[in-house]
């Protein structure tokens, strides 16, 4: 049974709490969003009671978002619904780019195999909204009320142990108060939350409008990303086509500043347009159909006492390279563990303050990719549309002026190298697996079956070590030992190329890297020991594993080492670097 | 490596003809297409990213001196 997300209406039911004050919550999340629901589930999952308020009672209204990339799949099977989205999804790798009507390259975002999860998969964000939403009701202690919505916000005994904000809340039935440790403000672009707090997002407006023409239509075009830089039926401007589930195309046209806004969504000048693409004679009916313009935004600071901005609310960025709402889950990401470990009392307030810097930093990163991206795709001067020019010019035949073509930096998830949560290498690794980088996947086999290393990192804290529990030397299975005995020591994990033989203590998780991808993919060989964060981000890592320097990182993981001087050669990123030029 | 601002052509005359020979025949669009195109060229060539700094910054401020 096919479910029409788009059409689904859910039901306002008021709630104890509008005739008796309710206790204090631990989070309200606003916003019922990918980024909200994100986060609620995170959060309840991990055995957090969360209220999340939605001023509205239905999911996306068209198809909006709908490339979601690995790394966003990767949390979703972490919130247990990566299955759903990937098996409704279209799969793609591939992106070509055409100059008129030459292709000019291609190219594949995912060259290696031995990952659970391709690069990306295009699907409309209302399946995106509708498969959390689901997963997001078989939670008992996630509590979603619709047409709630926040009308007034006051912060309370701020900085301080019993800190808490006070949501005025309106509904049918008028308004009440809801109170709450932590709020996260998820409530997008224009967020509500954000005005309420007098705050604002700031950044550059690009004097662009973009048409897209959702369509249904039987068609064999490939999976692929198509781009068009000047193609003949849209001269002068590009074009992006690309594949979403149940037969629907995303056509995005560039029209200029000029371009009137209602008139150019008008069925009498959108079909023309599509059949110049597709040929007059292709049949084809329109899904929906919008006309865009897009700014780089964000706020000073995603952190403002006890409410915390997570995805568009606190920043926006260009569509090209999907990194609106894959950035968004990824602060989801980022946010839900620490606020778990804050609320747990297993970790100070001042945690939280890095969801703010690390999420800010990867803000920077998305809006200069995107910044870039746009520049190249609209260029700003006559000498900036020359070079553009020049490099799609001599990309044809060269490959070096392949890497300067610029149709989208596709999502990739930000490597946290600076973070203060990352304890520094003492040892020497090679490849990319540096602290601060999210976790590769690799294939492994767990008690006989296929499986893959991401699934087994679920939950809180890990410790990966390589090699097998029975083959430790003295010193290892003594520091094993000692690790094992701590209360809040991480969860261990075994993975070794023989790890198909069981250990002779059962309870050591364990995994074979049958075909060392992960030796390949972790630089790791016998002894090696990476303390991995619950988002699966690295954040310390040994050539043999050692109880107290483990604890001390896990310590300095949690936030408990924030207030020593932060280490320093902060490493910045080319991109923030040219942003603050 | 830093910029080389010292002699390095190995002939400047027959270099500096070429250049200009480069451009006979196209209009001041094509001529600034092929610019592009031959700054491209050669900074893949050079590659070294500090160089081509100096190098942008050095052709910048002839012209930011002069106005």
């Amino acid at each position: 049974m096919t479910v029409d997300y788009q059409r689904l209406t859910f039901e306002y039911r008021p709630c104890a709490e509008q005739s008796a004050a309710g206790a204090v919550h631990p989070v309200v999340v606003v916003g019922a969003g990918p980024v909200g629901l994100a986060t609620a589930i995170d959060l309840a999952q991990q055995g957090i009671e969360v209220v999340l308020l939605d001023d509205d009672c239905t999911l996306s209204t068209g198809s909006r978002a709908i490339c979601f990339a690995k790394r966003t799949l990767e949390i979703f099977d972490r919130l247990g619904c990566g299955e759903r989205m990937v098996d409704k999804g279209v799969r793609w790798n591939l992106g070509k780019v055409f100059l008129r009507d030459q292709l000019v390259y291609a190219f594949d975002l995912l060259p290696e195999s031995g990952h659970r999860r391709p690069a990306f998969i295009n699907l409309q964000q209302y399946y995106v909204e509708g498969f959390l939403l689901e997963r997001a009701l078989e939670l008992p202690n996630l509590q979603i009320r619709w047409k709630n919505k926040v009308v007034g916000i006051e912060r309370r005994d701020e900085g301080g142990a019993d800190a808490t904000v006070t949501l005025t809340v309106e509904t049918p039935d008028g308004t009440y108060p809801v109170r709450a440790r932590y709020v996260v403000a998820a409530d997008g672009s224009r967020s509500p939350m954000r005005n309420l707090l007098g705050l604002d997002s700031k950044g550059r407006t690009f004097k662009d409008r973009f048409l897209i023409a959702d369509i249904r239509m039987e068609a064999g075009f490939p999976s692929e990303r198509w781009f068009w830089f000047d193609p003949p039926f849209h001269p002068n401007q590009s074009v992006l086509l690309h594949r979403q589930p149940d037969n629907v195309w995303r056509i995005d046209f560039q029209l200029g500043w000029d371009a009137d806004p209602v008139l150019e969504k008008s069925p009498e000048r959108v079909i023309p347009r599509v059949q110049a693409l597709l040929g007059p004679e292709a049949t084809f009916e329109l899904e929906w159909v919008s006309v865009y313009t897009f700014s780089c935004l964000r706020m000073d600071s995603f952190r403002h006492g006890n409410v915390l901005f997570a995805g568009d609310s606190a920043h926006g960025v260009s569509p090209f390279g999907a990194r609106g709402a894959n950035s968004g889950v990824q602060d989801a990401d980022n946010l839900a563990w620490k606020l778990v470990h804050v609320l747990r009392g297993e970790a100070p307030d001042a945690l939280l303050d890095t969801y703010a810097s690390e999420r800010e930093y990867a803000a920077d990163e998305n809006i200069c990719n995107s910044t870039r991206s746009t520049d190249f795709i609209t260029p700003k001067s006559q000498v900036s549309r020359v070079f553009r020019d020049a490099v799609l010019t001599l990309a044809a035949k060269h490959p070096f002026a392949r890497t300067l073509v610029n149709s989208g930096r596709l999502s990739v998830p930000s490597v946290l190298a600076s973070s203060p949560l990352n304890t520094a290498d003492t040892d020497a690794f090679a490849g990319a697996m540096v602290p601060g980088a999210p976790c590769a996947d690799a294939p492994v086999v767990v008690d006989g079956a296929e499986d893959w290393l991401l699934s087994q990192l679920h939950g809180g804290f890990s410790l990966l070590v390589y090699g097998h529990p029975d083959d430790l030397d003295a010193e290892s299975a003594r520091q094993v030992a000692a690790l094992c005995g701590q209360a809040g020591a991480p969860r261990m994990l075994f993975v070794a190329p023989d790890g198909h033989r069981a250990a002779t203590t059962s309870d050591m998780a364990l995994a074979c890297d049958r075909d060392g991808v992960v030796a390949q993919r972790y630089d790791a060989v016998p002894g090696t020991t990476y303390l991995i964060r619950p988002d699966q981000h690295v954040c310390a890592r040994w050539r043999a594993v050692d109880a107290e320097r483990v604890m001390e990182a896990m310590a300095r993981a949690q936030g408990k080492r924030l207030t020593e001087a932060a280490p320093a050669a902060a490493e910045t990123s080319a991109c923030a670097e040219a942003l603050a030029a | 490596m830093p910029l080389i601002t010292a002699p390095n052509l190995a002939r400047p005359d027959d270099f500096y003809e070429a250049l200009i020979d480069m451009h006979r025949d196209l209009d001041d669009a094509q001529s600034q297409a092929a610019n592009a195109r031959l700054i491209l060229l050669l900074a893949n060539h050079i590659g070294d990213h500090e160089t081509l700094l100096s190098a942008l910054q050095l052709a910048r401020e002839a012209e930011t001196a002069a106005a």
